[in-house]
């Protein structure tokens, strides 16, 4: 109405709105103002949201990792000092054991030639015994055939026959 | 009409005038078919389909065309309504994006090949625009901080001592509630007419030389290369005059929002 008007009187007041204009203007703007609204600036913020979280899980996975990596090595640093503690333990123990061998095997061995040589003395001993003794019979039979032969009597009985050798012998020993 | 002007007033140049912003209704007699109007309703199918194809998928590693959607909105979100307004931003982020795209595409029109007319040259437009920024940055004012309080703290601001009320009193309601809402819509207004109308001068006024005397013609190239000129200067002022509108808009907001103005 207001341009019919205006038109018809040949003069324009730009500062005069039109009554369509302003109703237009309000539909399309309470339109569009909805429409973004409703389809756009959600979608969007959608967007922006779901950036934001795949930065930041890239970041915590990546913190993650390099806290699990920091574990790890700890660990093999940790396995890897007690293995060493571990092995100088091991080797400290084989020496003393060794030592111990040792001794024990050089004590076995001193008795056993204490042993080996009081064997050997007994065994002297004893043939020196014997020795004695066969010696002592044979002299005493020699001695008995020669002082026979020599007095020619006949010393048959056998008992007189020995105490003479044994008067025989002791006079020896004493003599000697 | 401008042509039917010029022949029924003979050779003699008319500068361009206000009429030339009073289009006839294309189809008719029905004012509702006016070019501003049709240029409206094409905005807002232009502006909803770049965005609705732009934002559909939302995607975290953004196509091109999503990402150039993307930047317009993250733009008005983080350099308008976050950094004006502050953490309650969101809630204003969908009302600064309308207003921002809508203005700069009916801007632009003004400069767009066949289409060449600023939408914003009419004032109901403006007038719509700044009634309902108008209406939202005192009802979130009334919201946030209770219809006593803040109009208390508009007319009698804190601080101030008594005497002062006598001048500051009325300047506050000026301000608040007439002169903030009119220089919203007529700077807007204003810049889109007067960009319009230097255009029309240089481009017509080029044409008309181009009928004249020889000398006349050979000055015509300067007119139009003029012409040229101020159409990317108008497109500078189209897209500030788009920020600008929205800046203030939030910053009206921000300050309906603050405890103390």
């Amino acid at each position: 109405m207001q341009f019919v008007n205006l038109a018809a009187e040949g003069k324009v007041n730009p500062l005069i709105p039109h009554t369509a204009e302003l109703i237009v203007g309000a539909i399309a703007f309470t339109l569009l103002f909805l429409v973004l609204r409703k389809f756009v600036v959600p979608m969007f913020e959608k967007a922006f949201t779901a950036r934001t979280e795949a930065i930041q899980g890239g970041i915590e996975r990546a913190e993650k990792a390099q806290v699990e990596a920091q574990r790890a090595l700890n660990q093999y640093t940790e396995q890897l000092s007690k293995a060493q503690s571990e092995a100088q333990t091991l080797r400290e123990e084989a020496r003393v054991q060794g030592a111990a061998i040792i001794e024990d095997l050089r004590a076995k061995a001193q008795e056993e030639a204490a042993r080996i040589t009081a064997a050997a003395h007994a065994s002297i001993e004893a043939e020196r015994q014997q020795a004695v003794t066969s010696l002592r019979n044979e002299v005493g039979a020699l001695a008995v055939e020669l002082a026979s032969k020599i007095v020619g009597e006949a010393l048959d009985d056998q008992a007189r026959q020995s105490r003479i050798v044994d008067r025989f012998l002791e006079d020896l020993e004493k003599s000697k | 009409m401008r042509v039917l002007l010029r022949s029924a007033e003979g050779e003699g140049f008319v500068p361009p005038s206000t009429k030339d912003f009073e289009l006839p209704p294309i189809f008719g007699d029905n004012v509702y078919t006016t070019k501003p109007i049709l240029l409206v309703f094409l905005s807002v199918i232009l502006i909803s389909v770049f965005f609705i194809l732009s934002a559909r998928k939302a995607a975290i590693v953004p196509s091109k065309f999503q990402f150039a959607g993307e930047s317009v909105y993250s733009f008005v979100r983080e350099n308008l309504a976050k950094e004006v307004i502050g953490h309650e931003f969101m809630r204003f982020v969908p009302y600064l994006f309308t207003l921002f795209t809508f203005i700069l595409v009916n801007n632009l029109f003004g400069i767009i090949p066949l289409i060449q007319f600023p939408t914003m040259s009419h004032v109901s437009f403006p007038y719509v625009l700044a009634l309902s920024t108008y209406l939202v940055f005192h009802y979130v004012g009334i919201r946030k901080q209770g219809a006593f309080k803040y109009f208390k703290e508009i007319l009698f601001m804190p601080g101030v001592p008594k005497a002062a009320y006598i001048l500051i009193t009325p300047l506050e309601i000026l301000t608040f509630f007439v002169v903030r809402p009119l220089t919203l819509s007529l700077r807007l207004f204003a810049n889109m007419f007067a960009g319009h109308l230097l255009l029309l001068v240089f481009i017509l006024g080029g044409e008309h030389l181009l009928q004249g005397v020889i000398g006349l013609k050979l000055i015509s190239p300067f007119a139009f290369a003029i012409g040229i000129v101020l159409t990317f200067f108008e497109f500078m002022v189209q897209c500030l005059q788009a920020y600008i509108f929205t800046l203030l808009a939030a910053l009206y907001i921000a300050g309906a929002l603050a405890d103390e103005h």
